[in-house]
């Protein structure tokens, strides 16, 4: 009996220090990451100078001398990602508010799968059906390369769908089903009902959704790089192309080195910390969210 | 007296099973009409189907009339103006997630109100009605979640008067409420009878005999007798109601 006790004590300690070190590892790689990053950034930061790296415009690293402005990329990447939150919110909400009030079962039991699908993609088809579909689409109708900022905001919109639908859903149903019944039993119509009554009580759900979809979007590098023609230049209009922070990254680091090299890890590190304040913003959101329920 | 409503013949089906059977009543004009029986009876059923919220139930099938002075509501209202006439308060309170004003003005903007000065003064007749206004004036752009219970259902009264209904339903309005906030309900029941028809389904037999002028007893989908108050409480025509409201069932 007391050496079964302790056999499960044993058993019990053991895997309390598995489930310890699992959690340790996974903080220790960001912890890895944020060091690795502003190690390598924070040189370049001084060498170059905070100013002439957040505001300066022109982004020439190989040039003598060379120029590292990247207020090109950063406008780029909140461009196209505003561009994104502008295609992909309405649809999604509306898909959302759809499926869970319009939709028939049946259907249903199709469109959730199929939005599921739509989110396990590769970015690289993304990219691809924008490269080889809409970028020609986009051309023939608006002029240009067709790799341009729209072309961008369009795939992006569509990559950030499943987040924003699915959260959004989410949201929606948490809504208790009362509250539609008052707006309907006050003589609201169907539509006034759910944009008036259950939206604004999934407001913070719905906003997380759409903050976890502008995370994709900044965080995309695949499909971007594909679409958005990638000129290092201030973006000069909807549809001339541009460059964003993670399309400066992958298209430079093969061949980079010194100061260059340090450049990229800033615009890295730069990207790090627009997820951070995106991840502030949804706890945020959601300790609203917990304090409104309780 | 004028009727407000009449109901005749009312069967009403979820899928294939039968939760009201023929049921025949009139509800005059301003007069407090409480419907109680034992669980599961279809008393709230039949008071959704008086303002059409069943047809929210898919699977809901209802035959037999149901009059709204003189006028047909499934064939010849539309359900919007049907559901402004006749109001509804429900069991739990249960405001919408915004300020104490918006709640209150939600129902005449969705009637085409826009005018700020017109909105204003309709929210606070409507809170004044349902003795809400005194509390809540200073606070009327904070969240209304921040109510109290009694307070939430006292808004929600609000609410429902704010779109001028002439019929008010009140399904169990203080079965969530603590004893001071259901007097309170309680006493504005009493007050709104002066300008409207309302009809309230409760558990509470106390609560009937203290609040209504008629009762009607229901029974598993049926409604066995309708009287005045006195009477089903004194003297009731049927065995079941009796037995009901002496407490040997139910």
């Amino acid at each position: 009996m007391t050496a079964g006790k302790g056999g499960l004590h044993t058993r019990e300690k053991v895997m309390r220090l598995v489930f310890l070190g699992s959690s340790i590892l996974s903080l220790f790689f960001l912890a890895l990451i944020c060091i690795f990053l502003f190690s390598n950034g924070v040189p370049a930061l001084f060498k170059i100078g905070a100013a002439n790296l957040l505001l300066g415009t022109d982004w020439s690293p190989v040039d003598t001398p060379p120029f590292f402005g990247l207020l090109p990329m950063i406008l780029g990447s909140v461009c196209v990602t505003v561009g994104a939150v502008i295609v992909g919110t309405p649809i999604g909400i509306f898909t959302a508010v759809f499926m869970v009030y319009y939709c028939p079962a049946s259907l249903y039991k199709l469109m959730k799968p199929a939005v599921e699908l739509l989110a396990g993609i590769p970015s690289i088809v993304y990219g691809f059906f924008g490269l080889v579909l809409l970028a020609p689409i986009v051309r023939t109708i608006f002029g240009g390369s067709g790799l341009s900022m729209f072309t961008a905001s369009i795939i992006l919109g569509i990559m950030i769908l499943p987040t924003i639908v699915a959260v959004s859903e989410a949201a929606i149903r948490a809504v208790p089903a009362s509250c539609y019944e008052n707006a309907v039993a006050l003589g609201a119509c169907r539509e006034r009902s759910i944009f008036c009554a259950v939206l604004p009580a999934a407001a913070g759900g719905v906003t997380a959704a759409v903050v976890l979809g502008i995370g994709r979007a900044v965080g995309e590098t695949m499909a971007v790089v594909m679409v958005a023609g990638n000129q290092a230049r201030m973006p000069a209009g909807v549809f001339q192309g541009l460059r964003t922070m993670t399309a400066n990254i992958v298209l430079e680091m093969g061949y980079a080195a010194d100061l260059h090299r340090d450049a990229l890890f800033v615009t890295a590190a730069l990207l790090l910390i627009f997820i951070l304040i995106i991840n502030a913003i949804l706890f945020y959101i959601s300790s609203i969210n917990r304090l409104q329920h309780s | 007296m004028n009727n407000k409503i009449e109901v005749k013949g009312l069967d009403l089906f979820f899928g294939d099973f039968q939760a009201l059977y023929n049921i025949n009543i009139e509800f005059a004009e301003r007069e407090v009409y409480a419907m109680i029986g034992p669980s599961g009876c279809g008393k709230s059923t039949f008071l959704k189907t008086l303002n059409r919220m069943n047809d929210l139930v898919v699977n809901c099938k209802i035959t037999g009339e149901v009059r709204l002075d003189g006028r047909d509501i499934f064939r010849a209202i539309d359900v919007n103006v049907l559901r402004k006439t006749v109001g509804m308060v429900f069991q739990k309170p249960n405001p919408f997630a915004m300020s104490i004003y918006d709640n209150i003005a939600f129902g005449p903007k969705t009637h085409g109100v826009a005018k700020r000065a017109q909105l204003d003064e309709i929210v606070e007749r409507s809170l004044t009605a349902a003795v809400l206004w005194e509390e809540v004036k200073d606070r009327l752009k904070k969240s209304a979640l921040d109510l109290s219970g009694g307070q939430q259902q006292r808004l929600c009264v609000a609410r429902s008067l704010a779109v001028n209904p002439e019929v008010l339903l009140m399904d169990e309005p203080t079965s969530a409420l603590d004893p001071l906030s259901t007097l309170k309900i309680e006493e504005l029941i009493c007050n709104l009878k002066a300008n409207y028809t309302i009809i309230i389904v409760t558990h509470n037999m106390q609560q009937a005999a203290r609040i209504s002028d008629k009762t009607g007893f229901f029974l598993l989908g049926q409604l066995i007798e309708a009287d005045s108050t006195d009477k089903i409480f004194s003297s009731p025509k049927d065995k079941r109601t009796e037995d009901y409201i002496t407490g040997r069932f139910g």
